[in-house]
């Protein structure tokens, strides 16, 4: 079995730690210092540091309504399409421990006032992820017993079409919605086949 | 599935045992035999064909209503019994107005259909009288109107297309 | 107080029983085990009279999913009210389309294919395995046995898999249809199925050796929740419930529809008819389900996928270019859609959870009149006080569990 070692351009793990070890007592000139905190810390706003963290340790609400609600429970704990490689895997079944509302499934007249209960039991930030169709839009059942669509009572951020959608789906709306959470609503069609600056024509 | 002479046979066992009154019709269609009951009389009529029967059937699976409009009477109540040693199904209906629709529970026969005459009282307004807690049980308790109904508007919203877009009032909402 | 102690600590234990607490306390706490709660398998509410920590009554509250398809249902045409009828029970779609299916079929009196009933078994009893496969995922984690959630979605995976190959998506695949079945299975299905069948029977020996040898589960469900066979079948509970029981009833034995009869295998009964009992019960009935599939790929017949009355189902695509009359009748399906003459029928399959009945009402118009649909988990809730008089709170949510209730088809 071949081994092979590479140098690090002259500076080991060990080196590396003594270097830090200095910097942190103060005892660097300036070529040094400069090159050391060049390549150690790391400068950002605090806003954008903070949705960092919110993004990547989303906290779902375990609430699931109908046949979406399965489709949820197969992201979150099925081993092929799993949530927790993206950090949102931990679902608090407490409004007040969750920031994520996933609404999976329809939302009848007598359930809406009880989402809108747990809506505002949730802490700030939170957001709201309208799955499957008949969250969005109440889907094929354009009836008296159905809301039609959780945006009536409820802030939504992304809505997710299917029926169910698929888990994959769901997790490129997850993924779009930490998009968002960070400020960066990129992974639109421009972004992704590189047609910035194009209009369209109506 | 008696078929149909059994059918007449179970019809003219129930006129003699129950009342003579009781049978208003035999209906077998498709290999399904119907008999149907004057209201008043369904407790009876199922709970002989329960007990006193020569041939048992002491399984009630689906209690469920519906609405004939524009046939009169308007709604109906289909008990769909079942009979396990025989493996055979047998139905039987009564029919009521809108205007009065009350009949008897059958709760004491067979305790199952306590949640489904629930379930006919909520979609269809038929009362059971004598049922141990007649409230709503898929719509909200304080709800008005029998949805189920023919009559009943289906609700929702209109389906906005192109050519109907301008002509429904602030759709934009 | 002092003299309690003197009390070695395993007697101690064993003098807090049931008895124990009996007349002398009465105080009596109604909680709302909400409509939102990890254990309720849904949104059902659960108003629980509780002394101490021992359910004294429990009434549940149901509705909160009611989504009115019965009536939708009045304003689809025949083929249009299937995915309707399919999202009611929503973990055993294809038995919600079949109970539906076979219904409008006995009132056109319509004759479905020996391929199409073969392939609706195989699909029936994929989706029965799909089905406990879930429930024994989800009820596992209501007990605690939270590795089993893993398992069993994994599972569920490759089966839904199968049903993406055949219908092309992975729940409510509008597959069967008045007639037989939308589309024959593609190459390479009959393969991955049994492939999938092999893996599936270690799979459940797996299963088997985590939680039937481990004495926590044995512990939580033996001997807990069980009710009198007399009251089961008053409450008209069917499915494994009953089996567990002891009565061994199952319409895929007793009134067989489209080829039951033709295959061999057997109906896992029980015979206390607690928890445990019923969970042996369904995984006993995924391995029969196995054979089934087994079974029915071996002896899958040649011949057309779906009924050959132009009337009721789509001509083939390749008639419509040269055939007239294929045209007219492939308009005339998507536009107004098939007559059904007046009448009505009820048609009931095993479903995972018990007797799945549909009832059709037709006018003679291409809507029907009316749709019920006999649900088995509505009827098997009203079990649950009897099941839940007396026992503790973790017992409790150990009866909810494997009363597998969906509630979808509870309030359909």
């Amino acid at each position: 079995m071949e081994v092979t070692r590479t140098k690090i351009d002259g500076d080991s793990l060990r080196v590396r730690q003594l270097k830090a070890q200095q910097l942190l007592r103060g005892e660097l000139e300036d070529a040094d210092l400069e090159r050391e905190v060049e390549q150690r810390l790391l400068f950002t706003k605090l806003e954008t540091a903070q949705n960092w963290a919110r993004k990547n340790a989303l906290f779902p609400l375990g609430f699931g309504l109908a046949c979406c609600a399965i489709e949820m429970i197969t992201v979150i704990g099925s081993p092929r399409n799993d949530l927790s490689r993206f950090g949102a895997e931990v679902t608090r079944f407490s409004p007040r421990q969750a920031d994520l509302l996933i609404l999976s499934g329809r939302v009848s007249v007598k359930m809406a006032p009880i989402i809108r209960r747990l809506y505002e039991q949730m802490l700030e930030p939170k957001w709201v992820i309208a799955m499957g169709a008949c969250s969005s839009s109440a889907g094929m059942f354009n009836n008296y017993a159905v809301v039609q669509g959780a945006d009536k009572f409820l802030p939504v951020d992304i809505y997710v079409p299917g029926c169910p959608p698929r888990p994959e789906a769901l997790i490129y709306g997850i993924m779009k919605l930490q998009d968002e959470i960070m400020g960066d609503p990129s992974m639109g069609w421009r972004e992704r086949y590189r047609a910035e600056g194009t209009e369209e024509i109506a | 599935m008696p078929d149909a002479t059994g059918l007449e046979l179970i019809a003219q066992r129930v006129r003699e045992s129950v009342g003579d009154d009781s049978v208003t019709d035999t209906i077998f269609y498709r290999g399904r035999a119907t008999l149907d009951v004057a209201p008043q009389s369904v407790h009876d009529v199922i709970a002989y064909l329960r007990d006193d029967d020569q041939e048992p059937w002491d399984r009630l699976m689906s209690l469920h209503g519906v609405d004939y409009l524009p046939a009169e009477p308007r709604l109906g109540v289909h008990y769909e019994l079942l009979s396990m040693e025989r493996a055979d199904r047998f139905n039987v209906r009564t029919r009521v107005g809108v205007e009065d629709p009350r009949l008897p529970t059958v709760v004491d026969v067979h305790p199952t259909a306590n949640f489904q005459e629930r379930e006919v009282y909520d979609m269809f307004g038929v009362v059971f009288e004598g049922h141990p807690d007649l409230r709503r049980i898929l719509m909200p308790e304080d709800y008005e109107g029998y949805p189920q109904r023919r009559d009943f508007p289906m609700g929702g919203e209109p389906v906005i297309y192109t050519f109907n877009e301008p002509k429904l009032p602030r759709w934009y909402d | 107080m002092t003299e309690a102690l003197d009390v070695p600590y395993r007697e101690r234990e064993r003098s807090v029983t049931m008895e124990s607490i009996g007349e002398e306390h009465d105080e009596l706490l109604t909680i709302n085990i909400g409509p939102h709660h990890p254990a309720t398998h849904g949104v059902l509410r659960l108003l629980t009279t509780l002394e101490g920590e021992i359910v004294r009554d429990v009434t549940p509250i149901i509705g909160y999913v009611h989504t009115g398809i019965e009536k939708s249902c009045e304003d689809q045409q025949y083929w249009k009210v299937i995915p309707f009828v399919e999202r009611m029970d929503y973990l055993s779609y294809y038995f919600n389309a079949m109970a539906f299916c076979l219904a409008v079929e006995s009132l056109l009196e319509e004759e479905v294919p020996a391929r199409a009933q073969w392939l609706r078994v195989i699909h029936l009893e994929l989706n029965r395995i799909a089905s406990h496969l879930f429930w024994i995922a989800t009820g596992s984690l209501d007990i605690g046995a939270i590795t089993m959630l893993w398992w069993g979605c994994r599972d569920r995976d490759l089966a839904l898999d199968l049903f993406e190959m055949s219908g092309g998506q992975r729940f409510h695949t509008r597959y069967f249809q008045v007639g037989g079945v939308i589309e024959d299975i593609p190459p390479g299905f009959e393969e991955m199925t049994r492939k999938f069948i092999k893996t599936m029977y270690t799979r459940i020996e797996q299963y088997l050796s985590l939680l039937d040898r481990n004495e926590i589960w044995l512990q939580r469900t033996k001997g807990t929740g069980i009710v009198p066979l007399e009251t089961l079948l008053e409450l008209g509970v069917t499915g494994p419930l009953l089996r567990a029981a002891g009565h061994p009833w199952d319409l895929r034995k007793a009134m067989p529809h489209s080829g039951y009869e033709n295959f061999d295998f057997t109906v896992p009964v029980g015979t206390v008819g607690d928890n445990y009992d019923r969970f042996r019960v369904r995984v006993e009935e995924m391995r029969q389900s196995l054979r089934i599939v087994e079974q029915a790929l071996d002896g899958l017949p040649e011949g057309p996928y779906i009924t050959a009355n132009r009337k009721v189902a789509l001509p083939p695509r390749h008639e419509l270019a040269t055939s007239m009359e294929a045209l007219i009748h492939h308009f005339k399906l998507v536009t107004e859609g098939f007559r059904v003459p007046a009448g009505e029928s009820y048609a009931a399959v095993e479903s995972p959870r018990g007797e799945l009945g549909c009832y059709v009402l037709a006018d003679g118009s291409s809507k029907p009149a009316r749709v019920h649909v006999r649900d088995p988990s509505f009827v098997n809730l009203q079990a649950l006080p009897e099941m839940a008089r007396g026992h503790l709170l973790a017992d409790f949510i150990t009866c909810v569990a494997m009363l597998d209730p969906i509630l979808g088809g509870v309030d359909r």
